[in-house]
């Protein structure tokens, strides 16, 4: 039957799976994401889901979702999706606005009874009142399948329809013509303890599949064109867990044990349990009595010679701002983390924004730099990471590294990098028994004071919050001596300046405009300018990974373009700094502040609209 | 590292080892004074290598303790000493770390990480110098004020109960604490030593005179005419009596802990009780942590000293298990473990 099939050929697909939260929606889209990987796909993935834990089923709140984009050169999530898989009523109301016209909809047919609807807020039944004329719709009676499939192969009734999620998998794996092998073994890993579960599971899967294929509504299949990756070896990371790798990573590359002082938060937490889970790798993971004793703790295993870290969003930030004065002060390394989310206070706790920018550069009291980086991507994060890490330690400075829900939470493809070609990390230690050591020496070129460890024979010191003098390192307040050290603790990051990589521009180097992103934006203002390129106007593209200090040729990229359009998810933090540090150049700015990614349609008119 | 496995120093010394150059800011007459010179001796007793001391403070008078130290020291920000210092010992168990710390920042706006050192057990020592008042700030009400006291935020006198610190150690599970006054510098020495052979969580709390802003706050305690029947120094193993005689004693008793006078309503020695300081159950010790002049003599010397695992030692048995069985030797095992596939 199958050869009847009509082909559609396609760079990429987005396929987003919904259901309450429970139905399995994780699993599904991991399961076709790993599938899509291995059949030699570029990928990108994003859960979707509400702040509550459990909320009332079949309602619009409690709508789970995960999105996967695969294909060629797949760098952003997808504005809009070709397939939804939908298993209630309220997760097909909720998701609706995000299917392209003459897409496909797999939805239960079991699950649109009269109760079910009212609890949607649907006044008629969308299946049968032709308003989803626009679209392709599937809707067999997925849990009674499933169940008869489940209960014959020996499951209880209970356990049977909770297997509908495979059902539907199955029959998104024949429109993709995936192997049903990947899941079989994917399967087998997930339920190691429960082998009568995971051999249900594959037969509900097998049977979903084997359903497509006799559907007349599945006249076509997608195809994705060939994708060309760099060759190598290859995984799928999300940001939060790459963010914990490049820590490591940097923890044994420098020699410095690595240790995480963290308190849990939305949606920064997986970077904390990842952490915890590799003692094996000697990382001290303290989850601390709340966010300030997370940040102190790390200033204190700073002071006592490890890797230290602190991870958290937004409103963990607020209160960790007078700890990362301590640390300005007291010129320690510390990694802090900001997995940005929409505020102020609680705000949308688990929807991405890019607004903690300002409070990274200047929160605090005092005159009181920090670094200040940002992650490009899920897998950007890793080397992110490692080079905040870097940073940190070969400055003695706080560095603050900025990525958000989106990039966090998001997976993608990682092309795996082998620790020994990461570029080297130098912490500088005072030597034992140094006749000339002094807190507060610093290096006459770096102006780096150096790292002397308690513990160490020789070399006992005091430091702390008070100002202190210049070389001794005593408790001062001279007045002169007070603007001296200030205007060396900003210098020195000034400096760092000279070490970090020169700012890029991609897309039409030779074009009037330039648009300007930074951190988790990188990929749909990458793909926005490709596509206007594409569409034969020139535009260039600038993303910034460093924002303080800023790579020494920012003005001489600048000076290139008539037109320069800052795009960003807040109100327009990073392009008032630029405002600020580079004044002779006129801005324009792009935001949206609504807790979502920007779509590639809208970037696209707003580059088209200068 | 418990104090048993910590490496000692290889030449013997002395107190001017661990003396400053720095000169001592505090007013002339303050009891941190007599708490500074018992640390530089008891240090050379101890007998760690001299770079293994670090000293971590937060904010306050007793805070700016650790520049009067030679040792490796941090003094942090408000309230935080605690937490600072868990981070000094969890990366590195070589160290000893000693906290000095005040009613203000460990009571008040730091008693969030100080209960949770205390429920953790990690291996620090937390001297609290208790002089029930802000001195660094001048002179308002502090979380051990008594109900009632006269200072600058409460003219009319506070309306807040006060904590007593070993009512508190002990509601936090707290498996090692002691009381000293500072105006017995080589009692305090004493029951530093102790605190520091302990493994775990040690909180001294040092009764503190503030010349300036409450002078005479432990009066009752300390002068000439009363301090006999208001202090009862506890030695474990030995009767718990106090009174210039020693005929005075604690008697358990239906309605928790008595003062008796021997010879007198028909009590003898024997109705005295027996101090046990390692005691698991802390029933006893919390009766005697919180006992207060007049009605009953303050207990001195070390209350509760109960073996528990510390955090130190349990995380390091985590760390070793963990190394012993995972595969992931390194990051590049990491980095290539789970599914992973090559294009």
């Amino acid at each position: 039957m199958a050869t009847n099939k009509q082909i559609i050929e396609r760079d990429s697909v987005v396929v987003k799976f919904v259901g309450d939260s429970g139905d399995g929606m994780q699993l599904s889209g991991t399961l076709f994401s790993d599938a899509a990987a291995l059949a030699g796909n570029d990928i990108a993935t994003f859960p979707d889901y509400p702040a509550e834990i459990r909320a009332p089923h079949n309602t619009v709140a409690g709508v789970s979702g995960f999105q996967v984009h695969i294909g060629k050169e797949t760098r952003i999530i997808g504005d809009k999706c070709d397939v939804l898989v939908a298993m209630n009523p309220a997760s097909l109301k909720a998701n609706l606005k995000w299917v392209k016209i003459g897409g496909t909809i797999i939805t239960d047919g079991d699950a649109y009874d009269d109760k079910s609807l009212e609890k949607a807020g649907y006044a008629t039944n969308p299946l049968t009142d032709n308003s989803l004329s626009s679209y392709r719709v599937i809707a067999p009676a997925i849990t009674t399948l499933a169940k008869e499939t489940a209960l014959a192969n020996g499951l209880d009734v209970k356990s049977a329809a909770r297997t509908k999620n495979m059902f539907c998998l199955g029959m998104v794996y024949y429109i993709f013509d995936f192997e049903l092998e990947t899941p079989g073994c994917l399967l087998d890993k997930r339920f190691k303890k429960k082998p009568l579960m995971a051999d249900v599971n594959k037969k509900v899967l097998e049977a979903g599949f084997n359903f497509a294929e006799t559907m007349e509504e599945f006249a076509s299949r997608f195809h994705i064109s060939n994708v060309q990756l760099e060759k190598g070896k290859y995984r799928n990371i999300t940001g939060n867990i790459a963010t914990a790798w490049g820590l490591l990573a940097a923890s044994e590359r420098s020699g410095r044990d690595l240790f995480l002082g963290s308190y849990p938060i939305t949606p920064a937490t997986e970077i904390l349990i990842e952490l915890a889970l590799h003692k094996s790798l000697g990382a001290k993971v303290f989850q601390a009595e709340d966010e300030i004793a997370g940040i102190c703790s790390a200033i204190g295993a700073s002071f006592a010679g490890s890797l230290a870290c602190t991870t958290t969003s937004g409103p963990g930030l607020s209160l960790k701002s007078e700890a990362i004065g301590l640390a300005v002060m007291t010129e320690l390394p510390l990694v802090i983390v900001d997995v940005q989310r929409a505020g102020p206070s609680t705000g949308l706790p688990t929807k991405s924004e890019q607004s903690d920018l300002n409070m990274a550069l200047f929160g605090r009291n005092g005159e009181s730099p920090c670094i200040v980086m940002a992650a490009g991507s899920p897998s950007d994060c890793f080397y992110a990471a490692y080079n905040a890490a870097k940073y940190a330690m070969e400055t003695m400075t706080p560095v603050i590294l900025l990525t958000d829900g989106h990039t966090g939470q998001g997976s993608e493809l990682f092309r795996i990098p082998k620790v020994a070609d990461l570029p080297a990390i130098n912490p500088p230690i005072a030597k034992p028994n140094d006749p000339d050591y002094q807190p507060y020496r610093r290096d006459p070129e770096t102006l780096v004071r150096q790292w002397a460890i308690p513990g160490t024979e020789g070399l006992r010191h005091r430091i702390g919050g008070l100002e202190k003098s210049d070389g001794l390192g005593l408790v001062s307040t001279d007045p002169i001596n007070h603007e001296k050290m200030v205007d060396y603790r900003q210098e020195k990051i000034n400096r760092l300046a000279q070490r970090i990589p020169l700012q890029e521009v991609t897309g039409s180097v030779d074009a009037d405009t330039l648009v300007i992103s930074w951190g988790g934006t990188r990929g749909s203002v990458y793909t926005s300018v490709k596509e206007v390129n594409e569409a034969g106007k020139k535009v260039a593209h600038a993303h910034f990974s460093y924002i303080m200090p800023l790579p020494t040729n920012t003005a001489e990229v600048l000076s290139k373009y008539k037109n320069i359009l800052v795009c960003e998810l807040n109100s327009g933090q990073f392009v008032n700094y630029l405002r600020m540090t580079h004044p002779s150049f006129a801005y324009k700015q792009y935001n949206k502040i609504q807790g979502l990614p920007f779509t590639v349609q809208e970037l696209v008119n707003a580059i088209n609209n200068i | 590292m418990g104090y048993k496995q910590m490496e000692k120093s290889p030449v013997p010394l002395t107190h001017e080892d661990f003396a400053s150059d720095q000169m001592v800011k505090w007013c002339p007459g303050c009891g941190d004074h007599a708490i500074l010179n018992a640390v530089e001796k008891v240090f050379p007793i101890i007998g760690y290598k001299k770079e293994s001391y670090v000293l971590v403070s937060g904010i306050g008078c007793s805070s700016r303790f650790p520049y009067y130290v030679n040792t490796y020291g941090f003094h942090g920000i408000h309230g935080r000493a605690n937490a600072i210092a868990t981070g000094v010992r969890i990366a590195n168990p070589k160290l000893s770390v000693w906290i000095p710390t005040g009613d203000g920042d460990s009571m008040a706006i730091g008693g969030n990480h100080f209960i949770h050192i205390i429920r953790r057990n990690l291996d620090v020592n937390i001297m609290l110098f208790n002089n029930k008042i802000y001195g660094l700030t001048k002179g308002q009400y502090s979380p051990t004020s008594e109900l009632g006291s006269i200072t600058k935020t409460s003219p009319y006198g506070t309306i807040e109960h006060p904590f007593k610190v070993g009512e508190l150690v002990i509601g936090a599970q707290g498996t090692f604490f002691a009381r000293a006054i500072d105006s017995n510098p080589k009692f305090i020495t004493e029951v530093m030593l102790e605190a520091a052979k302990h493994d775990g969580t040690s909180v001294v709390e040092i009764l503190q005179n503030c010349v300036i802003f409450n002078d005479g706050t432990h009066d009752m305690i300390t002068n000439r005419e009363t301090k006999d029947d208001m202090q009862l120094v506890l030695k474990h193993g030995e009767k718990m009596l106090f009174g210039k005689e020693l005929n005075k004693g604690i008697k358990q008793g239906k309605n928790g802990l008595e003062v008796i006078t021997i010879g007198e309503n028909g009590a003898t020695l024997d109705d005295v009780l027996v101090h046990d300081m390692y005691n698991l159950s802390p029933g006893v010790h919390l009766m005697l942590s919180k006992m207060l002049p007049p009605a009953f003599p303050i207990a001195l010397g070390v209350i509760r000293s109960a073996v528990s695992d510390t955090y130190c030692e349990l995380l390091q048995n985590s760390i070793d298990d963990q190394k012993a069985k995972s595969p992931i030797k390194c990051v590049d095992d990491l980095l290539n473990s789970g599914d992973t596939w090559v294009i």
